[in-house]
Formats: structure tokens, sequence, C-alpha cells
């Protein structure tokens, strides 16, 4: 099922020398344990626990709000949690040094939702920009380089066009390749499927598992698009309330889901999460003609 | 009364934390100011954006300040029988004042105001988190290269304001009122003197370009990621900068001139 894991592949960076030397097949890629996180006086994660397997695809899905962004962000360095722990490769992100956080995510690469390409350069230059930033490639080597990637999302074409030409989708793709332009371990894609039309996500959801069955990578999806996310997961973690409340693959999953796990799966607008928001009685409400409760 | 006391100190607590960060932010820049030595051409391409770009608002506000000058000047001067003096007048006003003060109002709204804007949507639409994530520190990549171009353009264009403002006053001193021309150039070279005149307005330049890319680049930082928080960024830029040259410009004259 799994790709087998690259070799003499990747491409040479400085500070990477030590790259997940004792990493193997069996080890989670990424740990969660215990994470608690609040913006504000809003928890968002209240003793979050969960596993990524490395060389698979993972999807986190939850309702909106349910910090699944958040999550990614706190995975790549971005926000560091309040308490708990969180392992990337070994290294718990939380207490590495700016220097060694940068040295870990040139070995990640974060899929923005929105692209996140630099409007002041060109497609080409956007892939480029890691390798020009963290190598001393030759121009020519560079270029190849830059074209296979952007080959590889089928945008090889479009390499001297402005970000602000592309359609959302086309943006997506430029981003995953110059996600991929350092030969990650561990890729994290941001709701991959929003606002995208049938054809453009069929051709993102291609990639994603292309990419990460043929470059061997560990894959990390946080979406709510249940019927996409479950046709290319290997394993689904249902995030609710701050805590993962489910885990597995796909098809187990479904088989044994809770009442919350079904109603957010098959989509039902009435359940564990109720439809109206909690209150008052209606009939009380509806009696309270003096309108009291709005004084 | 109490609610009144209850918003000043609101007010005062959200004032010095924003200091707070901008000082932080100011630090991170220091820190990363080897990043620009090693890689000056982002710097050079920054100084082209913010300095270049602001060479034609400067150049004709400097020719008609000065020529405004000469008017004004000649109007007073020529009372006292004292029109050939207008050479001095113009060059002491530029270089000490106009010039310095002028050029920073109009380099914080032209340049400072894009830098804000600039950095605001590079916020936004999350392109400072994908560097981040790409392992690119922005404030080698991004904040720093557009800090140190402000702070090197300011007194170039500043320079630029009192020679283009010289050159409007010989135009409407000399051309139009009918000043001697040798008498406006001798006059000026008489009266300025390079240590006390030309360098206080250089220095008054050097601090202006620093505080107004300083602000510029920080409110960019701290924006709002949203269009109403860019909008609002790229006003506080111009309105605080503003305010920190008139009041900077009182204070470097008090110390520069205070004891004559």
């Amino acid at each position: 099922m799994h790709a087998p894991r690259r070799e003499g592949r990747r491409v040479r960076i400085p500070g990477d020398s030590n790259v997940s030397q004792s990493a193997s097949a069996e080890t989670p890629h990424i740990v969660v344990e215990d994470l608690h996180f609040r913006r504000g006086r809003k928890p968002i994660f209240d003793g979050l626990s969960l596993e990524v397997p490395r060389g698979r695809v993972t999807t986190v899905m939850g309702p909106s709000g349910s910090g699944k962004t958040t999550l990614l962000r706190l995975i790549g360095g971005q926000l560091r949690p309040d308490a708990g722990r969180i392992l990337v490769d070994g290294e718990e992100i939380g207490r590495l040094s700016t220097r060694r956080l940068y040295a870990v995510r040139k070995r990640m690469g974060l899929l923005f939702q929105t692209g996140a390409l630099l409007t002041d350069l060109s497609v080409f230059e956007n892939v480029a920009f890691p390798l020009r930033e963290h190598t001393e490639l030759p121009e020519d080597i560079l270029r190849t380089l830059v074209l296979m990637k952007l080959e590889a999302v089928g945008l090889r074409a479009a390499r001297d066009m402005d970000p602000a030409e592309l359609s959302g989708g086309m943006a997506r793709r430029v981003a995953l390749a110059r996600a991929l332009a350092l030969d990650p371990e561990l890729i994290m894609y941001d709701e991959p499927f929003t606002g995208l039309d049938p054809i453009t996500m069929g051709q993102i959801v291609t990639l994603i598992r292309r990419t990460n069955h043929s470059l061997g990578l560990t894959s990390v999806l946080v979406s709510h698009d249940v019927n996409e996310a479950m046709s290319i997961s290997d394993h689904v973690v249902l995030i609710a309330e701050g805590r993962a409340v489910d885990a597995g693959p796909p098809d187990a999953l479904q088989a044994r889901a809770s009442d919350w796990s079904a109603q957010f799966l098959e989509g039902r607008p009435d359940g564990p999460v109720p439809f109206h928001y909690p209150g008052a009685s209606y009939q009380d409400d509806l009696l309270d003609a003096g309108g009291r409760n709005h004084d | 009364m109490i609610d009144a006391i209850a918003s000043v100190g609101r007010f005062s607590l959200d004032a010095l934390a924003v200091l707070g960060r901008a000082s932080m932010f100011l630090l991170r820049i220091f820190a990363a100011l080897d990043a620009v030595v090693r890689r000056f051409g982002l710097t050079v391409w920054q100084v082209y954006s913010v300095g270049v770009r602001s060479v034609l608002i400067v150049v004709v506000a400097g020719l008609f300040v000065g020529m405004v000058l000469a008017y004004q000047g000649y109007i007073t001067l020529v009372d006292f029988g004292a029109a050939e003096a207008l050479g001095g007048v113009v060059a002491l006003s530029l270089v000490r004042e106009l010039g310095p003060v002028v050029t920073a109002l109009l380099f914080a709204g032209r340049a400072g105001s894009a830098l804000t804007a600039e950095l605001g949507l590079m916020k936004t639409t999350e392109q400072l988190s994908a560097m981040e994530m790409m392992a690119v520190n922005p404030y080698r990549r991004v904040f720093a290269p557009r800090f140190v171009a402000g702070f090197l353009s300011m007194p170039l264009l500043a320079a630029m304001f009192s020679a283009v403002g010289v050159m409007g006053g010989y135009i409407v001193g000399v051309g139009l009122l009918g000043v001697d021309s040798g008498a406006y150039f001798s006059q000026m070279q008489a009266v300025t003197d390079w240590n006390e005149d030309v360098m206080s307005g250089v220095i008054k330049s050097i601090v202006f370009g620093f505080v107004v890319s300083w602000i510029a680049v920080f409110q960019g930082m701290d924006a709002t990621p949203t269009s109403e928080g860019i909008s609002r960024a790229t006003t506080q830029t111009v309105v605080v900068s503003s305010l920190a040259v008139l009041g900077l410009d009182f204070i470097l004259t008090g110390l520069m001139f205070g004891g004559n």
C-alpha cells in the first residue's frame, strides 16, 4: 500500500543532517499528547491526544471552529501549546529553539487554504523560492527541479504566470509544488477541498494521493469534506470540543461510529450536536410576550 | 468619573503594549541586520521601491516649496532693501527645516503607507506565515530590508528636496523677481554653515527616516489581518509618523539650536 521510503533523493539542505535517523516505519510521525491550547478565554484544545502514522494519509476532521487549522499551526510551531506535547519525528516542537525549529520546518510543508503564494513572484519563482533560500544550486539544476515539481502538479506551462492570474485550484497546485520543492517528509494540507469545482477537486484529490504514494510522504489533511477526505485517507481522526472523539481507518470508523461520529460523517442536521443553539425553550420564549429576557 | 479614569488607564495600557511590541520588533530587526549585508540585493530592490519611486513627488514638492519660499522671502526682504539675501533665506529654510520635515511627511504618505499596506496584505494572505513554514525568517527576508531601505532613502530624498528647492528659489528669485544671480549663490554660501546647518538637516532626516520606516514596517506587521485592519494600519502609519516627525523636529531643533 505504501511506497518504500525514498533514499538519497532529497535536496541536501544545510541544518537537516540528523533527520529522523532513528525513525522507522512503525513509529508515528507525529504524536500529540494531552494538548491544551486556548485563544483568549476560549479553549480550543482540552486534552487532545492523537497519533499520525508515518507514510500514510491522515485526515483530521471536525466541525467548523473545532481547531483543525490551529492544530496544523501548532504542529508547525507557529503557535505554542499551553500544556501538553507535540512530537514530530521525536522532537518536541514547543520546546525547540528558533534555529532548530527552522531546521525541522525544512522537512515539512504546509499547504495553506488560499495557497499563500508570494504575489510579487511568478509561478516559477514561487516554486524556486525555498530552493533559492536554502540551497546554492546552479541555475540550470534549479530550473530543472522547478519544472519537475510544476510538471508533477500539471502546471509546467503556467510557469510564467503571476499568482493573480491563477484560479483557486491552480494556486493550490502551485502551492503544492512549492511545498514539495525541498522534498519534505511531512506535508500538511489546510482545507484543501474548500471552494473547488468538481474537476479541480478531483485533481487535488488525485495529487494528494499520488504525491503521498509516489514520494512516501506522511500527509496530514484537515478537512470537513467527508466524502473526499474519507476516500483518500488511511487514517481518520475526528475531533470535537477540544478532544479526539474517534480515530481509525475510514471503514472501521464508519462501522463503529458513535452517535456523534455518525452525525458528522453522515451530515445529519440534528443529533448530539443539536440543530437549535441551546437556550430557553421555544414555548417559554413565545409566552414571554413582554420580552423580559431582553431587558 | 470612574469610567473616564478607567478609559484613560485602558488607553495607557494599550499604548504601552503597542510600544512594547514595537520595541521587540525593532530588536528583532536589529538581530536580522546581518542578512541585509549578506543579501544586499534585497535592500537595493527595496530602495528602488520605497526611495526611487518617491523621487517624483519629492522633487515636484521641493521645486514648489522653493519657489514659494522665494516669493515670500522676497516680499519681506525687499522692504528692508535686503533682497540680495534671498539665497541665504531660501537655503537655510530648506536645509535646516523644510527639507527634512516636508520630505519626511511626504515619505510617510507615499512610501510609509505603501510599506504598511504591502506588509499588511502579505500578513492577511498568509504569505508571511508561508515563509515561516518554509523555514524562511520574515525578519531577515522581508522586514529588515524594507526598514533599512527606508532608513537609507530618507536622507537622500531630503537632500534632493533641498537641492531642487534651492533651484526653485533661483527660478523665481533670479528669473522672475530680478535678484542678482551671483548674489543669490554668494549669500547662500556666506550664511550656510556646513556643520551647523547642513549637518543638522542631515541628522534630522536620518532620525525621521529611522522613525517613519520603523512605524511603517511595524504597523504592517502588527495589522489585523482583515481589509479593515490594513486600512486602519495604513492610516495609523501616516498619522503617527507625521506627528512623530513634527514632535521630533521640535525636540531636535531645541537640542541643536536651543543654546544659540
